[in-house]
């Protein structure tokens, strides 16, 4: 989706403002929302319908509001679509008896094996012989999908070099929408900072990428 | 001295905060409170969390998890050129080897700052942030600002930190797309050659770990 997320190359939004001595959270309310996305939102959807969620919230609203009122907007909306809560639920706060069933809460002592244990996106299954080598020379689809994709605007249509090959991942353009995790290889891609932004840029500088298979082309003439 | 001046410490002389300048007004944030409030008291309801559980993650994000286990990992590989080797090679495995694993770190590389090469990473689509060696991320990088200029204009941002790079250093900038997370290893500074690992630690800075800034030497 050619959302407003997708920022890389944009000159209009100012220096950056790091701030002094900064707080994990900001408020009691930011502890609530990553907490509950954390523990909560993987029995809704997938990150990547999470993350998906976010890109589907209102641009100006996206860009006004902090970031954990982002999460706050996915997690409320993924409640709303998967049918878990209702409209009228999240109005009064109160719940009702219908309402999809949960698979049941962590204790706190699982904790630690949750952030701990992680969630890799790794996978032995699915396309495991890469299309392509390193040193390969590629071009980035001019692809617009307009559903969850890590393809970003700014490297569409560009011709990069294969630098790595990481292995086989979930894909999250599939992952996203109930399509199934569709795992493929994924490459870290190096552009040239000239490629990108033309020659302006300084010709010693360069953007690495991690680009899936299907992102990308042999470069013409290759 | 102008009348601008006049309100001694204001607003206007404390530094920028961005999350200030984009943060709701008082009556907006109690209208969120609320909201998370019913929010939280509805998925405890059905099931889905606990509020004790809920407890529990934030104090382990805000109290165990942040940038000293990325700066244990710098100092090790800093002091024990095997451990260094292992760390370039497989970063997760060598993070893994000190204890530092887990969500948002379970496919991890480490890039070497030397003196001709400047790493930095980004995430310019959402916010991701390699959070076992680094804790959560701090606002500016999942602001629009930093997101969507490191990759068009690397050295102005780095400006904004206040490192200025020479022309002749290659800059090298990772856009975190994928759940491949970054760190970087920057350069031992000059003049900590007789330091512990302890200390070394204490000198790593989350934001060189980023690439924003380098790591200063110990000099008064």
């Amino acid at each position: 989706m050619n959302g407003v997320h997708d920022m890389g190359g944009m000159t209009c939004y100012g220096p950056v403002k790091p701030e002094k001595n900064e707080p994990v959270f900001h408020a009691e309310w930011e502890r609530r929302v990553f907490a509950m996305t954390m523990l909560g939102m993987g029995q809704l959807d997938t990150l990547d319908g999470f993350r998906h969620a976010i890109e589907r919230m209102d641009p100006a609203h996206y860009l006004s509001s902090t970031y954990y009122e982002h999460w706050l907007a996915a997690l409320e909306a993924l409640a709303l679509e998967k049918g878990f809560l209702t409209k009228e639920e999240l109005a009064t706060g109160t719940a009702a008896e219908t309402g999809q069933k949960a698979e049941g809460a962590l204790p706190p002592e699982a904790v630690p094996a949750v952030v701990h244990g992680g969630a890799p996106t790794n996978r032995e299954t699915g396309r495991l012989t890469p299309r392509f080598k390193e040193g390969d020379t590629v071009q980035a689809r001019n692809l617009n999908p307009t559903g969850h994709t890590r393809l970003p605007r700014y490297v569409r249509g560009k011709n990069g070099v294969i630098d790595q090959i990481h292995g086989t991942f979930v894909y999250p353009d599939t992952n996203a929408h109930g399509q199934g995790e569709q795992p493929q290889p994924l490459y870290s891609v190096c552009f040239t900072a000239q490629e990108l932004w033309g020659l302006d840029a300084a010709a010693t500088d360069n953007l690495y990428i991690d680009l899936w298979e299907d992102y990308l082309d042999p470069a013409q003439g290759e | 001295m102008s009348s601008d001046h006049s309100h001694g410490n204001s607003a206007h002389d404390a530094p920028p905060n961005p999350y200030l300048e984009k943060q709701a007004s008082p009556e907006q944030t109690e209208v969120l409170e609320k909201r998370v409030q019913a929010l939280e008291s509805l998925l405890v309801a059905k099931g889905l969390v606990t509020s004790e559980t809920l407890d529990k993650l934030v104090e382990t994000y805000e109290n165990d998890l942040g940038p000293t286990n990325g700066a244990k990992v710098i100092a090790k590989a800093w002091v024990d050129p095997a451990y260094k080797e292992r760390l370039l090679k497989d970063a997760t495995a060598a993070i893994g080897e000190l204890g530092f694993s887990g969500l948002q770190g379970e496919h991890m590389v480490v890039v070497e700052n030397t003196p001709d090469t400047h790493n930095m990473v980004v995430c310019t689509l959402c916010s991701c942030y390699p959070w076992p060696v680094l804790g959560l991320p701090p606002a500016w990088f999942k602001d629009a600002a930093y997101r969507s200029r490191s990759v068009v204009d690397p050295r102005g941002v780095l400006r904004d930190f206040g490192l200025e790079l020479d022309k002749s250093t290659a800059v090298k900038v990772w856009d975190s797309s994928a759940e491949i997370r970054y760190m970087v290893l920057p350069e031992r500074p000059a003049g900590t050659e007789g330091m512990s690992e302890e200390e070394l630690t204490a000198l790593v800075s989350r934001d060189s770990m980023i690439g924003v800034t380098k790591v200063g030497s110990p000099t008064a």
